[in-house]
């Protein structure tokens, strides 16, 4: 069907967005790399030289660094944690007939759509703030001592609210590929007596699989970069308690004005980013044969 | 007998589901009625759900003091106009993908992909010095021109798997019954393909609207959208609660009710159409 003619044609529809995102993709990289080997100031113009890999050694041996790497990691990990669990939970539970699931829905759903600056507000001042916010009331109510979540656990408290936002993503994701589980499927394993244990286990777990690994990787790859909940809650504090990666880079490029050292920095994270994005495109390549 | 048992099973899970639903809404809900109260009612305790006097002074103080309606506009701007200039740049790609594939289609759509693994952060700096430098530093064509290309990937992406199902079938039976190119295109493929563009336009002005990284690094007091105009909150300016649930309500509001409309598009655009 395709001609030399609609070839040619088509070459010229496609070549913008090739264009533009390979602009995108090497221009800045580029001059990033190219920073993250000088020694460059923003408030000291003009005294840019070559530093060789003293920004990534001053990164690598930097201890807020390996902070920010295990705040980085404990973010992703916690927050893939309660929601692929509660996620299959939730998605178990909405899967079931009942009234108004359509309302119940769309409940769910709403944290996703929230914009992360509201939600991380929200959190801090009406819920978590020790003085005013309703966990403080719930806590006397009971007789407790409030409790200062982002001074005393401020790492844990930017998880919470970062999981409320992504628990409805893979909700919605693990109902979806529930849906289409096969329902004469479900009822011979029933007939063959498996109870609804086992049922799980080896017939609705491994439909799921796909699913999961879809969610896990997906959200990697976004948790890699969580900002706007840091920059509004903690600013990365007590000192660098919940300060990850990204948060470290923003805060060396436009707080300390040190262009190479935050060069050095992207860099890393990019690294890192990789490592996760090799394994998701193998998965999402797998679909395009399909 | 069974169908009793299953009537009751339907209630239990009916109050269990809809407890749960509840719980996960209520910050949004908390921060809606927060909207309607006075700053000392805000912060009273015990605290009230429903019984206080309704008040929408919040929402004229929230306007008056920071003009609100600007950055708005801002947000409507940048989302809409990122996502019209994505999709026009988009769609003939998408196109020429879906009906004249050849052997490199795939890697060209693998590659688009990969592009959005890259972490914001790696070109934070390059981008703040090229922006600082031309003057794009705090203006609206910055922000658009910045997520255009960071959707980009999403949107060739959801168009290419729609315009995929389009079947080929049909196209020759057109051509078969005697219809130009430019028949084709306007009375068999549009109609077609017009439902898949609508999708992807819901889903990348939801996804534009919340984008909190760019916005909050290149902008600042005039061109700042919602989600930096927000951020200004974080200052103890914070306290005031219910002028900051005000400014939340507003600008979540929108998105919330073309969400709810798109939940199926959703699912297949965040994950690459990898689950449908």
């Amino acid at each position: 069907m395709a001609t030399l003619h609609t070839r040619s044609a088509a070459r010229l529809m496609i070549a913008p967005s090739v264009l533009l995102l390979l602009a995108w993709m090497i221009v800045p990289l580029a001059m990033t790399i190219y920073f993250s080997f000088l020694r460059y100031n923003l408030l000291m113009p003009g005294m840019e030289e070559f530093a060789g890999f003293s920004n990534y050694s001053y990164f690598l041996t930097d201890p807020a660094f390996f902070q920010a790497i295990f705040n980085t990691l404990a973010i992703v990990l916690g927050v893939l944690f309660i929601t692929v669990v509660g996620g299959i939970a939730l998605a178990l539970l909405l899967d079931q007939p009942m009234f108004g699931q359509g309302i119940v829905r769309i409940l769910v759903i709403a944290p996703f759509l929230i914009m992360p600056t509201v939600a991380a507000l929200v959190w801090k001042n009406m819920f978590m703030n020790p003085v005013n916010g309703l966990f403080a009331w719930v806590a006397k109510l009971f007789g407790l001592q409030p409790f200062d979540f982002l001074a005393n656990a401020p790492l844990m408290s930017v998880i919470l609210i970062v999981a409320w936002q992504w628990l409805p993503f893979a909700t919605l994701i693990l109902l979806t590929a529930l849906q289409s589980l096969d329902e004469e499927q479900k009822e011979a394993a029933q007939m063959d007596g498996a109870g609804a244990w086992s049922r799980f286990i080896y017939l609705v777990l491994p439909h799921l699989s796909r699913a999961i690994t879809v969610v896990i990787l997906i959200q990697t790859i976004f948790l890699l970069s969580v900002f706007a909940e840091i920059l509004v809650t903690t600013n990365g504090g007590p000192g660098t308690q919940s300060t990850n990666l990204t948060f470290l880079v923003y805060a060396q490029a436009l707080l300390q004005f040190d262009v190479g050292g935050a060069s050095a920095g992207g860099i890393i994270a990019v690294i890192l980013a990789n490592i996760v994005a090799f394994f998701l495109m193998r998965m999402i390549g797998k679909t395009l044969e399909a | 007998m069974a169908r009793n048992v299953s009537t009751q099973r339907k209630i239990v899970v009916t109050v269990v589901a809809w407890t749960i639903g509840i719980l996960i809404f209520f910050p949004i809900l908390w921060t809606f009625l927060t909207s309607f109260k006075t700053e000392a009612e805000a912060i009273a305790s015990p605290p009230s759900l429903f019984f206080f006097d309704w008040t929408t002074e919040n929402y004229h103080e929230v306007q008056s003091r920071s003009n609100y309606f600007l950055h708005f506009m801002n947000s409507v701007v940048v989302s809409f106009g990122s996502t019209l200039i994505g999709l026009i740049i988009a769609i003939p790609s998408a196109w020429a993908m879906a009906f004249s594939p050849t052997k490199r289609t795939k890697d060209v759509l693998m590659w688009m992909l990969s592009t959005k693994m890259m972490p914001s952060v790696g070109v934070l700096v390059p981008m703040y010095l090229m922006f600082r430098n031309t003057g794009l530093l705090d203006t609206r064509t910055g922000l658009v021109i910045v997520l255009t290309l960071i959707n980009l990937p999403i949107i060739i992406w959801m168009l290419y798997t729609y315009f995929k199902e389009i079947p080929g079938e049909i196209l020759e039976a057109a051509r078969m019954d005697g219809a130009s190119l430019s028949k084709e295109i306007i009375y068999v493929l549009t109609p077609m393909a017009i439902p898949g563009i609508a999708s992807t336009l819901l889903l990348n002005i939801i996804l534009a609207w919340n984008e909190a990284f760019w916005t909050l690094n290149l902008s600042a007091a005039k061109a700042a959208p919602l989600t930096a105009f927000i951020a200004s909150y974080s200052s103890p300016e914070g306290l005031f609660y219910a002028k900051l649930s005000a400014a939340s309500t507003m600008a979540i509001a929108p998105i919330l009710i073309l969400g709810w409309f798109s939940q199926k598009q959703l699912v297949r655009g965040l994950t690459f159409g990898a689950v449908k």
